[in-house]
């Protein structure tokens, strides 16, 4: 019988969980969350907002059609969401040690090994899933038999933002219009969704004066963590929203951006990350199926005067966009880019475009 | 919402059939109870009397009549509803909803389509609408090119990309088409197809392509989602309902699943779905290419699977959406404060598969393809495919354990059986893996993809490394603990290790007792519909060995009742039991116990878990019944309401210490064992057939030299007459015995003597400790000989002595009080003149239970439960007797899907389902229920072939009432004589063994000069059986009605000549007054 090597998941408030190390070989630690989404894990894991984190994927047979080649053609993966795997560490119940797929060019656990990123299977991600809903997202480390880590270090407390974001300006695309990306993480789908629009895109790090920047619109993309640590890139914004030009705002956008306007940001207590998160057009009978990844959400009360709700979520009525009621403002918590999920909001980009 | 529908019609599936089942009594019962729910008064019209569906208090007004356009008229004649349903009723419903639209009826009486427009359905049925439609919105579609020369082939191929497929037009059984892979091949090919055929059609090949559905859903505000995707295990060419299908799909990547979803919304938005559809695509193992198959624009099979698949009620929804809701206004079902707008998100899968009863007939090509010919269906749940798909294999219920540690098949070419699919083909994968056969191997073959094979092959892995072992002390924690997540049961470990050197039975409980003191146990988890995010309230459950905690905490009050249900729909047992089951779980909830329901038939209504307290979507096999008595801890086991496979548990359980509520486990063994049952009876002095448990071949053939031929040969423990047969002489009998001692080892085979021209009696009754409180006596239209699930039944019986049913009553007291019968019982009584014998006695409700309850209007399953579960209960108030109304239950074939298949009746059953129907009298309930399992009155010409003298005599007053009537009858040779000499006039016409003859009774056929046939098998002779066969399957090929049965010819000769259709009366169930 074909051996594993023993690994446990240990929760912050000692909970454990027993299973098989099939990443690489080395604890790791950070902030456990789990997503519901069925299939995407290629994209979940180079997802920079996962920076910091272990993700356990709900979903239980993870691993089935390997993962794509690791192209990178003008600054632009072909396949992932950036240059890298940023979750910390990832927990499945059933890896698929064989794969099968035509554009696949090796499997999952290769990858994670390449990457050296740690992770388990045999994990009843069920009950793990239930510990976190209940008791709210946890900081946890997995540890494969051998390896040690005495302390977890809680990713929240550091700018994870200034990890994933780009330390330089970088341009994609051409075209008649130019954006300027300020970049807390971006996802290379959303760059994807510009450039193959005809868009310039000059992207530039999170903490980045674009003010002096020649460009028709803003936008400000997702990004990991605690947004309250971007007080830099909040400043630069409200700056931005004295000059009129139009913002776009995804994920930790629509926060920064809500911060700008002066709203509050709140913890939730195990977030959004699923493909099937339900939200509706504010004022209107358009409901969206959208794909999400946040652990901070915006708190509705706190909307500025001139700002009102773009979208509400239909589960918890959290804030899912906001728009500012007289200028060419809005942006939305969930990731209409998709990539990893559903495309039903691609709209909101054609929509930014026209403003431009 | 919309207001101003006050009353709504629905149109129900009729009888189930292949390819039209259970699911569309699960889709219509969400729909009424949607409808209710709003205060709109609901009329149903659907013949099959044992569905849930037309049961009381489902529908306000419920019509026993033919889903056709008359019918259908004419009740909206009387009723006035404001709108109508057309989605919940199959193809059946939808078929008949469409001729009504364009005969301009619904405008007529100003009736609304709720829901999808008719228009949008037209475009998804008519082929050349919908490839137009879609490509308004560029969406490939399978397209064909028809070209008249090799060049314009050419230049087709080229323009589809090869390889393609080439079809001779007009050209039978494929003659003249194949595939080219480049330009060369096709040259050669497409000279050769115009040989057949001066026009070729050339597409492209997808041969091997996946298959791949979404099921979406979209509100008239334009908002859609898409509740569930599915992946064929089989690739394109099988038809989905032959296939083996998981949910959510297994090798799709991100891109490609919302690519595809992409595309189903786009589509749905652009037909303009309001409510539920398919949407069912061909993909490219290859690139990321795909073509649009088809579109649903109704509930389907899918759609049933979809919904037990994630926890979304899509009929419910559907029906909500047809009113007017959006799918913001309604709530997600499970957690009641999340709303319907969303996509569920699953943890876990699911594994649909298939249930065949092709050996059921006679000459059927076994291959599967793209036609369906299954029966039914499982879904098995698991957290891993290894695991789902063991589950499922057993579920099945054809003797199959898993994927491996099965009994050995023979397979004399195991390429050939893996390139062209069969109904066993998964067991040939095994067989292969067995054989050295490598996954790419399979995969070339088969073109089933790596992923799914490679699944298959850890299976094969682990059955590998259990027999090198020899007991239980060499079982490592380890190994037990993977083959007990990879879905082996307890039993199929055991063979692995035991081989056949302990007894099975002592060799899985060792097994279980040892995983037990490992503490190897599984673990209940919920079907929540969002993968645990939400906290949910949630009754739907499965068990898996994936997993180290419970999802549910068990109060161990004793204050639930567990109830079996029935498993997979097959010939033989199907709705009625579904019935039975639900009828059982109502009764118990109603009498403040906890109803707990295991099942795994997605096509039911008793595993809707709205229905009890607990649904259990499990295995019915003994190691998973003691797991969840074992979790459960209740008052009691319920095992007699749905059909065999409960029943046969019952003294394997009883065994364990399970406690069984009603009659007790060695009463009903004493019941089902042949030899044990007939003793009881000579002790009873009760007469029954001469009978003999076969040793020997030669005690056999001292046994027929007394009774005398014809005999009926059988196992015990049969269901529907599997392995039952009756020998006309010593070379069927030998060939005979070979196929039954192969069904089962364990039971001896018995011979009977057969009866001839004996009348069949059956009846249905509970009884309370021995003693009867109710019972119902109906009679066969047919002499003994046809199965009693193939017969047609008339409760009351109209044509009985009163001493016979004096006797019977008789009888089945004495039998009661034997057995000390508590709960549903059922008795088939063969009966000549006043002489009657016991044939058979099932402790258990029977296919007749919901035909004679909504008869006569006495729930015999409420009474049943209400005696097990400990109640005193008085004897309804109500006698048979007195009924001013007759019902009729009347058998669908589905022979036309079933190629080359013998049509002929006899003591195997065959029938797929069934209609019951009420009339003033024989006549005018025979004539409803006839039509409803789809015959025609004949208006032109009569083909009579009218078997032996006995069955020609039987037939003579009919024909002369044919006669009357003035249609022409044609006869062949013995039956034209026999008319002739009875002064019918009749046109003599020739068998096709004499081709040469003219009129031949197959041009008759071909050019429908006849519009009904009756062929009745004389004997068993081969060249008649040729002739015959030949007549009744041009019959059913051709769609002409066909009876084979001289009582039921005449029955129903009688009963539409003498009155009219007009005549039949439009009346609801509750307006005969009982």
């Amino acid at each position: 019988m074909q051996q594993f090597k023993p690994a446990t998941l240990y929760l912050e408030d000692g909970i454990e969980f027993k299973g098989f190390s099939f990443g690489y070989d080395q604890a790791t630690d950070g902030e456990v969350v789990f997503s519901t989404a069925m299939v995407g894990y290629p994209e979940s894991l180079t997802d920079p907002s996962y920076s910091g984190q272990i993700l356990c994927v709900t979903y239980p047979l993870v691993g089935n059609y390997g993962v794509p080649p690791d192209k990178i053609i003008n600054n632009l993966s072909s396949f992932y969401e950036s240059e890298k795997i940023h979750v910390r560490g990832l927990i499945i119940s059933d890896y698929s040690f064989s794969y099968s797929h035509w554009n696949a060019s090796k499997s999952l656990g290769e990858w994670l090994k390449e990457h050296k990123i740690p992770a388990i299977f045999g994990i009843d991600t069920r009950e793990l899933t239930k510990v976190l809903r209940e008791k709210g997202s946890m900081l946890g480390k997995i540890i494969p038999e051998g390896t040690d880590l005495e302390k977890i270090e809680d990713p929240n407390l550091v700018n994870q933002v200034d990890i994933v974001s780009c330390k330089e300006k970088i341009k994609y695309g051409s075209g008649n219009k130019r954006v300027l990306l300020l970049d807390c993480g971006v996802k290379h789908n959303i760059i994807r969704c510009f450039v193959n629009r005809g868009v310039e895109v000059i992207r530039v790090p999170w903490n980045y004066d674009f003010t002096a920047e020649s460009y028709d619109g803003l936008f400000i993309s997702n990004g990991p963590g605690n947004p309250n640590l971007c007080t830099i890139a909040v400043d630069n914004i409200k700056k931005a929203l004295d000059m009129e030009r139009p913002i776009f705002g995804i994920c930790m956008g629509n926060q920064l951006l809500s911060k700008a306007g002066g709203a509050d940001i709140f913890k939730m207590k195990y977030g959004h990350r699923s493909h099937n998160q339900p939200v509706r057009m504010a004022g209107t009978n358009r409901c969206f199926i959208t794909s999400q990844n946040h652990g901070y959400a915006v708190d509705n009360e706190t909307l500025g005067k001139d700002w009102e709700p773009l979208f509400i979520n239909m589960n918890d009525g959290t804030n899912e966009g906001i728009r500012h009621k007289t200028k060419p403002f809005f942006s939305c918590q969930f990731h209409p880019e998709a990539s990893s999920g559903p495309t039903d909001t691609e709209f909101l980009f054609d929509d930014f475009i026209k403003l431009l | 919402m919309d207001k101003t529908i006050k009353k709504a019609l629905i149109l129900g599936s009729g009888a189930l059939k292949i390819g039209e089942a259970g699911e569309f009594d699960y889709s219509g019962s969400q729909a009424l109870k949607a409808l209710r729910e709003e205060g709109i008064e609901t009329v149903l019209i659907n013949p099959n009397i044992a569905t849930v569906q037309t049961s009381e208090g489902v529908a306000d007004k419920i019509y026993f009549l033919p889903v056709t356009p008359y019918f259908v008229e004419e009740v909206i004649k009387k009723e006035k509803p404001q709108g109508v349903m057309l989605a919940f009723g199959g193809q059946t419903a939808l078929n008949c909803g469409v001729e009504l639209f364009r005969n301009g009826i619904f405008e007529k009486y100003n009736l609304k389509v709720l829901g999808t427009q008719v228009q949008s359905i037209i475009d998804t049925e008519d082929r050349e609408l919908f490839v137009k439609k879609l490509n308004e919105i560029s969406v490939k579609t399978i397209k064909s090119h028809a070209v008249e020369n090799v060049e314009n082939a050419k230049i087709a191929a080229e323009d589809l990309g090869y390889p393609v497929i080439l079809r001779a037009a007009y050209a039978l059984g494929g003659l003249g088409s194949g595939f080219c892979d480049n330009e060369t091949e096709l040259n050669l090919l497409a000279e050769k197809a115009f040989a057949y055929s001066h026009q070729v059609l050339v597409e492209k090949s997808l041969k091997g392509w996946k298959e791949i559905e979404y099921e979406v859903v979209r509100d008239c505000f334009d908002n859609c989602i898409t509740v569930c995707n599915m992946e064929n295990f089989d690739p394109l060419g099988i038809h989905t309902g032959e296939s083996i299908v998981v949910a959510p799909s297994q090798t799709l990547t991100n891109s490609e699943y919302h690519l595809l979803r992409e595309l189903a919304i786009k589509i749905v938005r652009h037909i303009g779905i309001v409510g539920e559809c398919n949407v069912q695509y061909a993909f490219d193992p290859h690139s990321e290419d795909y073509r649009v198959i088809e579109v649903n624009a109704r509930l389907s099979r899918s759609s049933a699977l979809a919904s037990k698949a994630t926890g979304y009620p899509l009929a419910f929804v559907a029906a909500k959406l047809g009113l007017g809701y959006g799918l913001f206004d309604l709530k997600n079902s499970v957690t009641k404060t999340t709303p319907a707008f969303f996509e569920p998100a699953l943890d876990y899968i699911v594994c649909k598969i298939p249930r065949w009863d092709l050996s059921k007939f006679q000459g059927v090509s076994r291959e599967i393809g793209s036609s369906m010919k299954s029966v039914g269906e499982v879904m098995a749940i698991g957290r891993t495919f290894e695991e789902a798909i063991q589950k499922g294999l057993r579920m099945i219920g054809q003797g199959a354990h898993g994927f491996v540690a099965n009994r050995e098949i023979s397979v004399d070419d195991i390429d050939k059986s893996l390139r062209e699919p069969t109904d066993n083909r998964i067991f040939v994968i095994s067989k292969a893996f067995k054989k050295g056969y490598t996954v790419d191997q399979i995969h070339e073959l088969t073109k089933i993809d790596r992923w799914f094979l490679d699944k298959l092959y850890n299976i094969f892995n682990t059955s590998k490394e259990l027999l090198k072992l020899e007991n239980k002390e060499q079982l490592s924690k380890e190994l037990l603990r993977k083959s007990k997540q990879q879905g082996f049961s307890d039993f199929q470990i055991a063979r692995l290790i035991y081989k056949e050197n302990v007894d099975i039975d002592d060799a899985s409980a060792l097994i279980r007792s040892f995983r037990k003191e490992l503490n190897i146990l599984p673990v209940v988890k919920q079907i929540d519909t969002l993968a645990a995010e939400y906290p949910a309230q949630t009754n739907y459950l499965y068990l898996t060995y994936n997993g180290t905690h419970n999802d549910v905490k068990y109060l161990g009050d004793h204050k639930s009742i567990i109830v079996l249900g029935s498993g997979a729909y097959r010939i033989g047992s199907s709705v009625e039991f579904d019935w039975c089951s639900v009828n059982a779980l109502t009764t118990i909830r109603e009498r403040g116990w906890r109803g707990v329901m295991i099942n795994y038939n997605p096509e039911t209504v008793s595993t809707d878990y709205d229905m009890c307290d607990r649904l259990y979507f499990d295995e019915l096999t003994y190691e998973r019944v003691m797991d969840i008595y074992e979790l459960e801890n209740p008052n009691g086991v319920i095992v007699s309401v749905g059909g065999q496979i409960p029943n046969n548990l019952a003294l394997k359980l009883d065994k364990s210490g399970v406690k069984l509520l009603g009659t007790s486990a060695k009463s009903i063994d004493n019941a089902e064992d042949r030899h044990k049952f007939s003793s009881m009876l000579d002790r009873l002095d009760v007469d029954q057939p001469r009978w003999q448990e076969l040793t020997t071949l030669s005690e056999i053939y001292e046994f027929v030299d007394v009774v005398g031929y014809p005999v009926l040969v059988r196992p015990s423990y049969v269901l529907s007459g599997a392995a039952m047969n009756v020998c006309s002489n010593d070379s069927e009998l030998e060939e005979f015995l070979k196929l039954a001692t192969d069904v089962s080892k364990k039971h001896p085979v018995v011979v009977s003597e057969f009866i001839q021209n004996a009348k069949e009696i059956e009846l249905d009754a509970v009884a309370d400790k021995g003693e009867i409180i109710a019972y119902a006596i109906s009679e066969h239209i047919e002499f003994a000989g046809v199965h009693s699930g193939d017969a047609t039944i008339q409760f009351p019986p109209q044509k009985l002595y009163i001493e016979t049913a004096r006797r019977i009553k008789k009888i089945a007291r004495k039998i009661a009080l034997e057995l000390m019968i508590s709960g549903p019982f059922n008795i088939q009584f063969l009966a000549k003149d006043n002489d009657i014998k016991v044939i058979e006695c099932n402790l258990r409700a029977s296919r007749s239970f919901p035909f004679v309850s909504k008869v006569i209007k006495v729930n015999f399953i409420e009474l049943a439960t209400r005696v097990m579960i400990g109640e005193k209960v008085s004897p309804p108030n109500k006698s048979a007797f007195d009924l001013d109304y007759v019902g009729i239950k009347a058998s669908q074939f589905s022979f036309s899907r079933l190629q080359k298949a013998d049509p002929v009746l006899g003591v195997d059953m065959a029938s797929t389902g069934e209609v019951g129907c009420i009339g003033d009298d024989t006549n005018e309930a025979i004539l409803k229920s006839m039509m409803s399992v789809g015959y025609r009155i004949p208006k032109k010409g009569i083909l009579i072939s009218s078997g032996d003298t006995k069955q020609k005599a039987e037939l003579l007053s009919a024909s002369k009432m044919l006669m009357e009537k003035g249609f022409k009858l044609y006869a062949t040779g013995g039956s034209f004589r026999f008319l002739e000499d009875n002064n019918i006039p009749a046109t003599k016409v020739y068998w096709p063994s004499e081709p040469d003859r003219k009129p031949q009774a197959m041009d008759l056929l071909h050019s429908k000069e006849v519009d009904f046939v009756i062929n009745i098998p004389k004997n068993l002779t081969k060249v008649e059986l040729e002739n015959g066969y030949k007549i009744r399957r041009a019959s059913i090929d051709l769609n002409i009605p066909l009876i084979t049965n001289a009582r039921l010819a005449s029955a129903f000769i009688n009963a539409f000549c003498t009155i009219a259709i007009d005549q039949i009366q439009i009346k609801s169930w509750d307006e005969y007054k009982s």
